[in-house]
């Protein structure tokens, strides 16, 4: 397990010490969000029914932005072909990085969406809804978007690929994540959308580290 | 650099790393067929031959990054699909590319590496003696993006001084190099099959390994033959 911790502390380090590529995804975030109020009208009542599928399309768009660098650096310099031989199961190692990616990509936008709600005018029985869905949709789409960028790892122009691979499959996020925040703003339960999340992210938790691995594993050969 | 304290004492085995009737084929083009090698503990393997002839292409095949088209590698007695963790804890692989991160320090690079064998049980005193024995100590805390291609070349090498393991696999080890860290590697290389580690390394200049087996890829190339016109 020590190399498990060892490649997260790693993704972890270099992505502090080169702060301006993971801020740019935040930057994004909120800039995009920022757009529709000029786009649609500052109506308050108008952005607040709006808030949840605004919230929830910006931060899949940003999220978008980082999977090209999820494993491209590693291919290019030859850690790649290291990690495949390295004694530690590949699953695992594709595990570790995806859960760096989560920690520098889908915590700070955990953390910037109230903020984000805030601006939109998002009604205030939303926003712990919000952030649970969030929480597990986020570690959803690192999942698929790190199984995207592995089978697409190599190819030309992989970044526009990447995005047609992956964001059909992450609509069932967008659909319940977003359905949960309208639920909890509606004054209903949202226990059912966020029990969906939660199913999702454990079928995606055994299923994409290990596609991952073998998209690695052909990506390296 | 023959320090007799330098050498780690391999486990013995009878058999060391064999491959029998190997074939590569990349973008079906046969690159070189019916290539056989044996190497015993404590032994050294040459591949020499033109650019393109497929050294590193066998040297990959040899680490398990890519499969061969034919034929079978084993390592101490078993073929390496049968055990690749066992395989992988037992070998050194240093490509041409080098696996550096520039924005990690020196000793975080190689502290990174270690850790990925981490079964090898390698702690903090073996990295900064590493880095002592290819030169780099007084560099250790300055970011990588701040050495020169020999330094980075060097720092990978340190990889393979970091942590035991029976097999090297070095992919044109002495390139960029300077006389003095090439002095190093063969210190480095003499003690390791002292210890009855085995090395398989491809170059184009003339290393100094004692009797080493030497393999010339020109002798297996299939002349550029696509897989269609080929008939085994």
């Amino acid at each position: 397990m020590s190399a498990f911790f060892a490649l997260v502390g790693r993704d972890i380090r270099i992505a502090l010490r080169q702060l301006s590529d993971t801020l740019m995804v935040i930057v994004f975030f909120v800039i995009a969000a920022a757009l529709f109020p000029f786009g649609v009208g500052p109506e308050p009542n108008l952005l607040a029914r709006m808030a949840p599928g605004i919230l929830w399309v910006t931060a899949l768009l940003a999220a978008m932005l980082s999977f090209d660098r999820l494993f491209q650096n590693d291919y290019e310099d030859g850690t790649l072909e290291l990690l495949v031989v390295s004694p530690q199961p590949l699953w695992l190692t594709a595990l570790a990085k995806i859960s760096a990616h989560w920690l520098t990509t889908g915590l700070p936008l955990l953390v910037a969406s109230p903020v984000i709600g805030i601006m939109l005018n998002l009604e205030p029985q939303g926003y712990g809804v919000l952030l649970a869905a969030m929480a597990l949709g986020t570690a959803i789409i690192s999942l698929v978007g790190a199984l995207g960028a592995a089978l697409t790892l190599g190819s030309r122009r992989s970044g526009v690929l990447l995005s047609l691979l992956v964001l059909p499959l992450v609509i069932p996020v967008l659909i319940f994540g977003a359905g949960a925040v309208d639920a909890a703003i509606g004054g209903f339960a949202a226990t059912q959308q966020i029990l969906l999340l939660g199913g999702l992210l454990l079928a995606c938790l055994v299923l994409c580290p290990w596609g991952c691995a073998v998209a690695l594993r052909m990506a390296a050969e | 650099m023959d320090d007799d304290s330098l050498i780690i004492r391999y486990p013995h085995y009878m058999e060391g790393f064999t491959g029998t009737g190997l074939a590569c084929i990349r973008s079906e083009r046969i690159v070189f067929a019916g290539l056989g090698f044996a190497v015993s503990p404590g032994g050294a393997l040459i591949l020499s031959g033109p650019n393109g002839s497929g050294k590193s292409s066998l040297l990959r095949l040899m680490a398990g990054i890519a499969k061969p088209a034919a034929g079978t590698i084993s390592w101490r007695g078993t073929e390496l699909a049968g055990d690749p963790e066992r395989f992988y804890t037992d070998m050194h692989y240093v490509g041409h590319r080098d696996a550096v991160k520039p924005a990690l320090t020196v000793r975080e690079n190689l502290a990174f590496h270690a850790a990925l064998r981490a079964s090898t049980g390698t702690g903090a005193a073996d990295i900064d003696a590493a880095l002592d024995r290819v030169g780099l100590a007084a560099l250790a805390d300055l970011p990588a993006r701040m050495l020169s291609a020999g330094q980075t070349r060097r720092l990978t090498l340190a990889r393979i001084l970091a942590s035991p393991a029976a097999l090297w696999l070095l992919d044109e080890p002495t390139i960029a190099l300077d006389t003095q860290s090439v002095e190093r590697i063969h210190g480095a290389i003499a003690a390791h099959r002292a210890g009855g580690g085995i090395l398989v390394a491809s170059t184009n200049v003339p290393l100094r390994i004692e009797d080493a087996l030497t393999i010339d890829m020109a002798a297996y190339a299939a002349d550029g033959e696509t897989i269609w016109g080929y008939s085994t």
